[in-house]
């Protein structure tokens, strides 16, 4: 046979009929996907090239995003519960009988106590849309998932500068030369992270990784600092303590970008302690060199000092960098008094602290591009110190995260590093500081709208959202002495609270895709307990659940009323600039979702369902006069809504004739030119306006062309964070808004204005004898929380997990490849497969994220791995803290910002029987609504 | 079409870049959803909601640990995918004729018309690079995508393997060996490329660029950045005001 | 690797039968009508038999008439080819023997020289695996041989010289498990060398590519305990060598006696057989770190 007689191959072979461009949604990353279509069915889904988000490029999640969409667990129609909760027996109804029931029981809730109804949605991208119908509807006890997934990086970026890592900001990175990551495993920005990072390895930069784990990132950085969990505060004030003895901080930058000359009281007698020097129209004053008088700090041509102490009204004033200098520069925080506790050695910080000083200083950068800054004051270029970071739930998932997140963007602005070339910049929406966000409102008037938007930033004491006795406001107790910023609410503590009827009790709990009896609330089994209980008259203690899923999960089986999602291929979305939408540094962007397929089953988009619902029970700006609906349904309201007058949930092709950029009339075809323009719209910071953000008058000029702001809000970045300090205030007793007893300590330790390390709450709260070890869990970068694991292609790379293990534990305790173990925190006990990890803290044990599915969930077989081996972290975490010694029982969160405390565990393990191999504790088999999936598939042999 | 040919006008493969790669599978997974509707039989999956699912995949990626002694230990993510090998001895054991080195680019490839699913390349190759396939009882491998790669019915800049396209990291790179000036073989001899298992013989197209050497140390006293910038002027917060003082003069 | 029962089945009984057919050839011993009838009937039953099995191996069988064609490059090829010949020319010297009760020796002597290279053709597939260290090595074929020919000596009912080819057998085969044993670490493949990242350290698998299992993992990366190949070892031995010899060497006539040695060497070709498989250790296992 001769060679020339190879088979002819068609290596043109046609791909598809048709390509669609929506945005992925495995995920909150928010890439751009082209859907390639053949005859009517998904074939192929790819990055799109032309995105600001992934660029072309997709992750394992996105590929799989045909098995999701086919996948046998997804609801098939509306549905209401026969058999107890957590049985999973439901009946199918229609939906009018679906809206009818929700009407029925919401309707008169409104009327008399709108609280009665809690409204918790999960990590959706449809918050102002949401946020909007409960603010409309009356009740105060509205939030997302944000309390316990990040809100301490959230809170301190924006305290701090006005923007936080999250997805709100990334590394310049095209010109970071030295690029330091803390605490992170996947992040939302998962895709634009992992190009980011082949980018700088492509330039070849240095990437340090900070992280107990070194896996993902960390198995890429060049360098791997495998700290302690809970101490990267420590660790990152000790650099600033080197740099500052050494002066490697960027004075210009501090005096010029930050409150560091701002006087600050210093008189501990006085009742404004802590407060800075205001001068009339209340502007913070700060000292001119030049004439050694105090003056408003953004008095033209004024030279700040940063060290001269002042006296006046009958009180010391420092300014802040004096503060900040002696509080830092104190030996506690040298390296050699940190090293042991972050398990990093004093000459590694040191080094660490003398490559950034050295790329910082001595390698700046400069961009030829002239700007003028907020005061008028023109440059001729664009100066840069190309170090960067990121940073995300390694450091924010602890109790003392909020003050951590704080310190480490305190270090990048003493180096002179945000919104520079080759430092950190934020993406459009941000910056934006806290005085543009609003405050936090509570007000309940039966029948009526909240008297504002539910979630902001506080200001101070008067913020906080306290009923006229002194309890929460809230069901959840956001804003409260305990948890004064939190921000982003706390979903953690709402079935909790909810079920003690502490601050009060409700009627009807309404979540939308969050699995709340499972993976994103601590203590599971507990909230299952908590789901099911029911009070002496035989009712469930929480009255009413209504869920909306898009598929079986664990939190279906726990519902009362179900009104089934599409999937993302199936609905319009917007992601929005009110929102969280996709903008890069360089650019402002935003996107939809459109149904590239039609849904062949009796479910709807839940934004339509919830705008019906909004009509029905005649909820103002959803009905119009006559009574009639506003909106048919999610697409109008998104083509149709204005939340200011030409500003609505879509800023592209704005207008009747559709070139509004950011502000103009709704534009009846907005929704086909996002379809036609592939799914998203972006817009172009120019060049002089895309450094320097806060105080770039080009920049500020734009923001308020496309939207952004209504006027141009330059701002300093704040070292030191006043709102805290007014918090602290209080706390000694002075203003009317006062803590309760027990908290005073507890504010003046943990509102500290300048950034501090304490302890994680649990390493003093447990026996850390008894409980030596720290747990972790990590995102996989194949599997999105408890919801990859439906998907025939993903749950085969991550169908189980093992517990990692170090290899000093693991040898310690004479562990052996196949054994299991006990791990037993002071809340629970798991049984489970470890695994030997030698690249890991020595002192850590880990386990991936959400993996341990509950049998018969999932349209999966109760035989599944994921219910059988695997297994979930969460029943070792208390929401709640051990009990004080006055019995107080605090949450497992942040003190500042409520944060839930993942990270904080601290376990003991010892070896298990592995018995029958199934992981311990092992909730009993539910009912699938569903059925189960089909044996065998073999995907496209139709689609050639 | 067992034997091979003596030599090909091209020799296109991967180099794969173990510095970049941070394991997150993506390569896995569109590498299954291209080839399971394109080239041959799906890629079928058995018990795929059940206690234990098998599917057939023609890219995988193994995460192994180093430990050397005096640093950390090191994670590396391994992807592995068919290398197109020159020597490659799956094709010349199979028996039907089915398994063949194409001569225009070397790309290698079974020919599901012909195979008898005897399984015996897959016993071949030494780097787990076939699967049988359990539904169609045919042999599968990496295509190299050949279906994409001259396909005139996508864009050109996307004829580049699924798994290269969609790499988030970068750290997957398609080109032609056989021209010491294309980006794949540039890119191997800057970075010491590696073939795989050199002893079996196979002369392997592909590469993979070994990780970077790591800065990490754990020795105490390995100071190797110029130090002196953490040169302490200022050992106290008194003397550091003065500093201070001065340095503010200069602004 | 997985020791399917297929491929087990396969080598063992057309190993034995082509064995067999090669005594026969050679004319020992020289047999006619029914008893010649009786051993053809044997011997092709069990090569037939055995391809027959080596087919149910296969997952897409339509296409097996399609092995024929790579004689060129493929040991299985050639193997389908040479299985396939020999039973043809074999055919003519049998007819003769059953039904003309005539020896045509022509037949006879190809006929035989094609069923040991058949056998020979057969070990090659294993033997030419640079991928499995354990086979890839002269004695595989020579234990081939003399499998085939020791068992169809006995079957053959030729006493004498099946004894000295079964020591010869348990010889040759405690040689290669012996240097079987070794031959994985004396090819010197490593998990180091089959990443390529020789000098980095010592090297382990921390997670698989999957957590579930796989195609490569069932069938390649098969293991079997130490202490079940020691006692398989034995089993095997006993059965496949001393019990046949001892009962040759005592009752060489006892018709039941000689029946037993006959099941009893099966039995130890088939555990022999399956060690061969479930012990062999494929490279490929170095990527799941199970070597
Ligand atoms: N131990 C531990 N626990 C953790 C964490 C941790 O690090 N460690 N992380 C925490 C964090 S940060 C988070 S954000 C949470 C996340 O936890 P969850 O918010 O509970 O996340 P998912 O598991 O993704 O579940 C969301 C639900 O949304 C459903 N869903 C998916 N797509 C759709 C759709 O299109 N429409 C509708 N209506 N529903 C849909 C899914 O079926 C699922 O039931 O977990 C928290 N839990
Ligand atoms: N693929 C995938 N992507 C996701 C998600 C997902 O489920 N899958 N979830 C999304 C969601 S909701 C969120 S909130 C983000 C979260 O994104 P990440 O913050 O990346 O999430 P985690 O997996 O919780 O990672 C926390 C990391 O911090 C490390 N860590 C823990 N404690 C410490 C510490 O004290 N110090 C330091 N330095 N590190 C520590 C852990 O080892 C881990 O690597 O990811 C989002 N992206
Ligand atoms: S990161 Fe992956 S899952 Fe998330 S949106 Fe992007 S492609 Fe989809
Ligand atoms: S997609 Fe790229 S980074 Fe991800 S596992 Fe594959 S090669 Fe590695
Ligand atoms: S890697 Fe394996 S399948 Fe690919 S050509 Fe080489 S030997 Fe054949
Ligand atoms: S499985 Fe198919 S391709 Fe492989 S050797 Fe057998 S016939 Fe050839
Ligand atoms: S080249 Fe194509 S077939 Fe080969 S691994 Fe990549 S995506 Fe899969
Ligand atoms: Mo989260």
């Amino acid at each position: 046979m001769s060679l020339s007689s190879q088979p002819q191959l068609d290596t043109s072979p046609d791909v598809s009929d048709e390509i669609r461009h929506t945005t992925c949604y495995m995920c909150a990353c928010r890439c751009g996907i082209n859907v390639h279509m053949k005859n009517g069915k998904v074939k192929y889904i790819e990055g799109n090239k032309d995105h600001p988000v992934n660029k072309g490029v997709l992750c394992a999640k996105g590929s799989a995003g045909i098995m999701q969409h086919y996948s046998p667990a997804r609801l098939k129609a509306p549905m209401k519960r026969v058999g107890p909760r957590g049985s999973g027996q439901f009946e199918e109804i229609s939906w009018e009988e679906a809206m009818e029931t929700a009407v029925s029981w919401l309707a008169p809730l409104r009327k008399e106590a709108p609280e009665k109804l809690a409204f918790f949605t999960g990590r959706d991208q449809s918050q102002s849309m949401t946020g909007w119908w409960a603010q409309a509807y009356g009740t105060p006890n509205y939030a997302a998932h944000g309390g316990f997934c990040s809100v301490n990086m959230a809170a301190a970026g924006i305290y701090t500068m006005g923007g936080a890592f999250w997805e709100f900001g990334a590394p310049d990175w095209e010109h970071t030369r030295l690029f330091m990551i803390f605490g992170v495993a996947e992040d939302h920005d998962s895709n634009p992270i992992k190009m980011g990072i082949g980018r700088l390895k492509e330039r070849g930069a240095k990437i340090i990784g900070v992280n107990p784990i070194r896996s993902g990132y960390n198995a890429v950085a060049d360098e791997w600092v495998g700290i302690t969990p809970g101490t990267d505060g420590l660790f990152i004030l000790a650099i600033i303590h080197e740099l500052l003895k050494a002066g490697k901080v960027d004075l210009d930058y501090l005096v010029r970008y930050t409150n560091a000359p701002f006087l600050v009281n210093d008189d501990p007698e006085s009742k404004d302690y802590g407060l800075f020097l205001r001068g009339r129209n209340n502007k913070p004053q700060v000292m001119d060199r030049k004439t050694g008088k105090p003056v408003a700090f953004d008095r033209k041509g004024v030279t700040p000092d940063l060290v001269k102490t002042h006296k006046a009204k009958g009180s010391t004033w420092r300014p802040v960098f004096q503060l900040l200098a002696e509080k830092y520069l104190s030996e506690e925080n040298a390296a050699e008094n940190v090293a042991g506790r972050c398990g990093v050695s004093a000459d590694t910080i040191r080094r660490i602290a003398a490559e950034l000083a050295h790329v910082a200083f001595e390698e700046e950068i400069t961009i030829d591009q002239p700007w003028t800054d907020w005061k008028g004051q023109k440059h001729d270029k664009m100066i840069g110190r190309p170090v960067s970071f990121h940073a995300m739930r390694g450091i924010s998932a602890h109790s003392n995260g909020f003050q951590t997140c704080r310190a480490l963007h305190m270090l990048q602005i003493l180096l002179g590093s945000v919104e520079v070339p080759g430092g950190f910049r934020f993406k459009p929406t941000y910056p934006k500081p806290v005085e543009a966000h609003p405050a936090p409102h509570c007000k309940v008037t039966p029948g009526a709208p909240l008297d504002g938007p539910h979630l902001g930033y506080p200001r101070g004491p008067e913020d906080l959202c306290l009923a006229e006795d002194g309890s929460a406001a809230r069901i959840d107790k956001a804003f409260t002495w305990d948890n004064p910023l939190s921000a982003h609410g706390m979903m953690h503590m709402v079935i909790s609270n909810a079920h003690a009827g502490d601050p009060y009790k409700i009627d009807t709990l309404f979540m939308y895709m969050a699995n709340m009896s499972w993976n994103s609330s601590m203590n599971s089994a507990g909230v299952m307990q908590m789901l099911t209980d029911r009070d002496e008259s035989g009712e469930y203690v929480i009255p009413r659940i209504i869920y909306s899923d898009a598929y079986s999960s664990e939190m279906v089986a726990y519902a009362d009323l179900i009104l089934p999602d599409t999937t993302y291929l199936e609905r319009h979305d917007c992601i929005s600039l009110l929102d969280r939408p996709i903008c890069e540094a360089d650019a402002v962007a935003d996107s939809i979702r459109w149904p590239v397929v039609e849904p062949d089953r009796d479910v709807r988009c839940f934004q339509s369902v919830l705008i019906e619902l909004g009509a029905r029970l005649g909820l103002p700006g959803m009905v119009n006069e006559d009574g009639s609906p506003t909106y048919k349904d999610y697409a109008d309201y998104i083509q149709n809504h204005e939340r200011r007058p030409g500003v609505g949930p879509l800023a592209g092709f704005r207008g009747k004739d559709g070139t509004g950029k950011g502000r103009g009339e709704p534009n009846p075809n907005q929704i086909q030119a996002y379809i036609d323009n592939g799914g998203f719209w972006i817009d172009h910071i120019p060049p002089e306006a895309a450094y320097y953000k806060p105080w770039n008058a080009a920049y500020q000029d734009w923001a308020v062309e496309r939207g952004l702001y209504d006027k141009p809000q330059p701002y300093l970045f704040q070292l030191y964070v006043e709102p805290l300090a007014r918090f602290q205030r209080a706390a000694r007793g002075h203003g009317d808004i006062q803590p309760p007893e027990h908290l005073r300590q507890h504010i003046l330790e943990n509102m500290e204005p300048l950034p501090s390390w304490r302890p994680p709450f649990e390493d003093t709260a447990v026996d850390t004898e008894e409980y030596p070890f720290h747990a972790l869990t990590q995102r996989p970068a194949a599997m999105y929380h408890s919801w990859g694991s439906q998907n025939a292609w993903l749950r085969q790379i991550h169908g189980a997990n093992p517990l990692y293990v170090s290899g000093e534990i693991f040898a310690r305790y004479g562990f052996k490849d196949g054994d299991w173990a006990w791990v037993t925190s002071r809340h629970g006990r798991i049984k489970v497969p470890v695994v030997r990890m030698d690249a890991l803290n020595a002192n850590t044990v880990w386990t991936w994220n959400a993996i341990g599915k509950r049998a018969g969930a999932w349209a999966l077989d109760e035989k599944a791995p994921e219910a059988t081996r695997g297994f979930l972290l969460n029943h070792l975490i208390s929401e709640l803290l051990p009990p004080k010694k006055d019995g107080m029982r605090w949450s497992n969160s942040d003190p500042v910002t409520g944060q839930a405390a993942w990270f904080d565990l601290r376990v003991k393990i010892e070896r298990a029987d592995p018995g029958n191999g199934v992981s311990q504790p092992h909730a009993p088999t539910q009912k699938s609504p569903v059925g189960q999936g089909p044996d065998t598939i073999a995907y496209g042999g139709d689609l050639k | 079409m067992t034997n091979l040919p003596s030599a090909t006008e091209k020799k296109l493969g991967l180099a794969i870049d173990l510095d970049t790669c941070v394991g997150c599978h993506a390569c896995v997974i569109s590498c299954k959803e291209w080839n399971t509707s394109n080239y041959g039989a799906p890629l079928s999956d058995v018990d795929a909601y059940g206690a234990s699912p098998v599917g057939t995949f023609l890219n995988r990626v193994h995460t192994f640990e180093i430990k050397a002694d005096n640093r950390p230990a090191q994670t590396l993510h391994f992807p592995k995918s068919c290398l197109h090998c020159e020597d490659a001895p799956c094709v010349t054991v199979c028996p039907t004729g089915a398994s063949y080195k194409r001569t225009q680019d070397g790309i290698v490839l079974v020919n599901e018309d012909d195979c008898m699913g005897c399984g015996l390349c897959a016993w071949a190759c030494p780097y787990g690079a076939r699967e049988m396939d359990a539904e169609a009882g045919i042999m599968k491998k990496c295509t190299l995508c050949v279906d994409r790669i001259y396909n005139e019915n996508i864009p050109e800049e996307d004829r580049v393997p699924s798994c290269v396209r969609t790499c988030p990291a970068g750290a997957r790179h398609f080109g032609d060996f056989a021209d010491p000036d294309s980006n794949v073989s540039r890119l191997s001899a800057e970075r010491g490329g590696v073939e795989l298992m050199a002893a079996q013989k196979t002369r392997p197209v592909n590469r993979y660029l070994p990780p970077r050497p790591k800065a990490d140390v754990t020795g105490d006293g390995q100071i190797d950045i110029p130090n002196p910038f953490l040169e302490a002027k200022n050992q106290t917060a008194k003397g550091f005001l003065g500093w201070l003082d001065k340095a503010l003069e200069k602004i | 690797m997985y020791p399917a029962p297929s491929v087990i089945l396969f080598t063992s009984l057309s190993g034995i039968g082509f064995g067999l057919l090669a005594w026969l050839g050679t004319g020992h011993p020289a047999v006619t009508y029914l008893t010649a009838f009786t051993f053809f009937f044997l011997a092709y039953g069990l090569a037939v038999g055995g391809l027959l099995a080596s087919v149910f191996h296969l997952g897409n069988k339509i296409n097996a008439f399609k092995a024929f064609s790579q004689w060129r490059s493929s040991w299985l090829s050639r193997e389908g080819i040479m299985a396939v010949a020999s039973l043809l020319v074999m055919a003519p010297y049998a007819i003769g023997e059953i039904f003309f009760g005539q020896q045509w020796p022509l037949f006879g002597w190809l006929g035989a020289a094609g069923a040991v290279t058949t056998v020979f053709t057969t070990s090659m597939i294993y033997t030419q695996m640079q991928t499995v260290p354990r086979w890839n090595s002269p004695l595989t074929p020579v234990l081939f041989l003399l499998y085939a020919l020791g068992g169809g000596a006995l079957l053959a009912g030729q006493t004498g010289v099946a004894m000295l080819l079964l020591i010869a057998l348990g010889l040759v085969q405690a040689l290669n498990w012996y240097l079987g044993d070794g031959a994985f670490a004396a090819a010197g493949h490593t998990l180091e060398t089959a990443t390529g990242m020789a000098g980095l350290g010592r090297m382990r698998l921390l997670e698989p590519p999957h957590s579930s299992p796989n195609y490569l993992m069932k069938e390649m990366v098969f293991v079997v305990g130490r202490k079940h190949v020691r006692k398989l070892r034995m089993i095997s031995m006993v059965l496949l060598v001393l019990l046949p010899v001892l009962i040759l060497l005592l009752a060489p006539a006892a018709h039941v006696l000689v029946g037993i040695a006959v099941l009893s060497h099966l039995a130890g070709v088939f555990v022999a057989r399956w060690l061969f498989f479930a012990q062999a250790e494929h490279v490929v296992g170095l990527y799941y770190d199970m070597r």
